[in-house]
């Protein structure tokens, strides 16, 4: 066996190991869906980190900044600065109101059941988005890393939804959690390494480090990479950068499994400080692909990279030729971990919001039947989960181009979720209508907003591979690429147009309960024992 | 479980008042100042690419530097957040003590 398959074996093994002793300590529905709100904050703090930086953070930001420098860095930014969002308004109040998901805070003092439904089908949708995303990636660079192994794309893509389906059914959040939090531990230990490895090789200066990055040979010119204008270029590039940064920053808070995160800990004080933790974390990690990915610019080039994997491999590439084979496997396992850790995460936000939200509440009223029916339900979910992603991920293909998926889920969870959250917190009028108006809203513009971009429309030459050709063959009629300076506005005005809408004034007294719990922490729920 | 009544109880007590309005006074102008200061990087970016390409320091420009700077504000921010959240933590604690008693 080669290194990388070594590897890949341990981390396998390790993580099911954590399953098994998950799955003996935790027994009913707190401890299964919130690991019974016992993880500490310094520990939730890791895994939303390692929740959070995907593979598309890990390869993808590497090989955008590999290729398009100053432009690629401006992702990094956008996702801690994303950060404040979460914790200046967010974090707190949902865990002390809230149980398992976004869609209990809504539900409070709102009609539970359209609300519900909404905000389970908007955590389903944008869950699947990236899940796909993630599935197809994880195929790609699996049977790329492994291609001497044999293992195929498919059978990369089995492994990888087999994998997350038996970490969530049989473990639980408990196992979710450990899982995370090694991940996020290789992956800050491989990024520092490499970003050591890349300053070793400018002799520990700075200054001879970016003056490299200044003047990178691009085929026969050379090109200042610290420069913005690399990927977006007039007329629309301002507006589409703007666009992206709203939707990374507001998007955050809103995304499914980055939320369940807070129901992990015993209080509000300790969600907090998780997200500190989770801040200092991803800073430091998004700081460090500065290294990665301008270094995979100056040491390798484009034309190298592009001829030996092209662009997710930028990183592992870099590592090949800095560290030898042994730590090729090793960036390759640490690329391997972070996508089954994230891809674990998002399956269980999304039974979790299928079981507790759909199947209990709406479809049953939220009435106590038999107990660990719920957990029985999430279980079951999981695994069609698994089956649907593995097989939409095979259909798709490896050629498929992925990259819009993951701006779609931003741009709903900014659209959709986060205007509900908000007003459902901080607005006393808001109603049921408004909430159901807002999420539809949000859904609907980013959905339409992104078919009808060039990410999907274009008109393509006779000589573009049929893999990379758009999905329809016609003008885009929404130039930009990513949906969140129209689509956002939109989520907001649905919510606010939709509460106008209705005068009903009887959710407002339930407001003044809930404002006191957001605000105090009082009837919040507590962490069960074990 | 506190019975419903004492919800506004709660939420009309001065103790209340203050403490809301204290969060208030933190966190909407910082959240606002953050969106500004992040919002800001790219419409400059975009709008202004010939003053963000100045160099000022070797070969890094503004636009490098001003993105930068967002890690630091951030930590920064988080970082007094943190130290004024311990100060409605206790504002918070005095009200649910003084809610428990008859």
């Amino acid at each position: 066996m080669s290194p990388a398959v070594l590897m890949f074996v341990g981390f396998i093994a390790l993580t099911l190991l954590i399953t098994a002793w998950a799955a003996r300590r935790s027994s009913g529905a707190s401890a299964y869906f919130a690991a019974g709100r016992q993880i500490k904050g310094w520990q939730n703090g890791i895994a939303v980190a390692g929740d959070y930086m995907s593979a598309a953070s890990f390869l993808g930001i590497a090989g955008m900044i590999a290729y398009q420098g100053y432009d690629g860095f401006m992702y990094s930014v956008g996702f801690l600065v994303a950060y404040l969002t979460v914790l200046l308004i967010v974090a707190e109040p949902l865990r002390n109101t809230g149980k398992y998901t976004m869609a209990d805070v809504l539900a409070y003092r709102l009609d539970p059941r359209p609300v519900r439904a909404m905000a389970s089908l908007s955590t389903l949708l944008v869950s699947t988005f990236y899940m796909i995303a993630q599935m197809v990636g994880a195929g790609t660079l699996v049977s790329l890393l492994l291609k001497d192994s044999g293992v195929g794309y498919s059978a990369a893509v089995t492994i990888v939804g087999i994998l997350m389906v038996a970490y969530v059914v049989f473990g639980g959040m408990l196992a979710t959690t450990w899982v995370q939090i090694v991940k996020a531990v290789l992956l800050m230990s491989g990024t520092l390494l490499l970003s050591i490895l890349v300053l070793a090789h400018f002799h520990f200066s700075l200054a001879e480090f970016f003056d490299a990055v200044a003047h990178v040979k691009v085929g026969n010119r050379v090109v200042d990479f610290l420069e913005p204008g690399l990927r977006y270029k007039p007329p629309y590039g301002a507006i589409d950068l703007i666009s992206l940064g709203l939707a990374l920053v507001l998007g955050t808070a809103g995304l499914p499994h980055v939320l369940v995160r807070f129901y992990t800990v015993p209080d509000a004080k300790t969600a907090r400080i998780s997200v500190v933790w989770a801040m200092g974390i991803i800073g430091v990690f998004y700081l460090m692909t500065t290294f990665l990915g301008f270094g995979a610019a100056t040491i390798l080039g484009r034309d190298f990279i592009e001829a030996h994997g092209k662009i997710n491999m930028s990183a592992p590439l870099l590592a090949q030729r800095l560290g030898g084979d042994i730590f090729f496997a090793f960036i390759s396992a640490i690329a391997f971990a972070t996508i089954l850790a994230v891809v674990a995460g998002l399956t269980i936000s999304a039974s979790t919001s299928f079981a507790h939200d759909f199947y209990s509440n709406v479809i049953h009223h939220g009435k106590y039947r038999t107990p660990g029916q719920e957990v029985r339900v999430a279980r079951i979910t999981a695994f069609v989960v698994g089956a649907v992603s593995i097989a939409i991920a095979i259909v798709l293909g490896p050629t498929f181009n992925v990259a819009f998926l993951v701006g779609l889920a931003f741009a709903v969870a900014a659209s959709a979720n986060l205007p509900a959250i908000v007003f459902a917190l901080f607005w006393r009028r808001f109603n049921t209508s408004g909430a159901v108006c807002g999420l539809a809203a949000g859904l609907i513009s980013s959905m339409v907003l992104i078919a009808i971009s060039p990410s999907i429309m274009g008109v393509d030459g006779p000589t573009v591979a049929a893999a990379a050709r758009h999905l329809i063959q016609a003008k885009p009629l929404f130039p930009l690429e990513n949906p969140g300076i129209l689509s956002i506005p939109l989520g907001f005005l649905g919510a606010w147009l939709g509460t106008l809408a209705r005068g009903k004034r009887t959710t407002e007294d339930r407001f003044t309960e809930l404002l006191v719990r957001s605000t105090t922490g009082l009837g919040a729920e507590q962490a069960g024992s074990h | 479980m506190p019975p419903p009544n004492q919800w506004d109880r709660i939420a009309r007590t001065p103790e209340f008042s203050a403490l809301l309005a204290a969060k208030r006074r933190f966190i909407v102008p910082s959240t606002i100042f953050f969106l500004v200061y992040y919002i800001s990087l790219p419409v400059l970016v975009g709008f202004a690419p010939d003053m963000m390409k100045r160099r000022v320091w070797g070969p890094l420009n503004i636009a490098y530097l001003f993105a930068l700077s967002q890690f630091f504000m951030t930590w920064i921010l988080a970082a007094w957040y943190l130290r004024m959240a311990s100060r409605f933590d206790g504002m918070a604690a005095r009200i649910l003590q003084n809610a428990e008693k008859p």
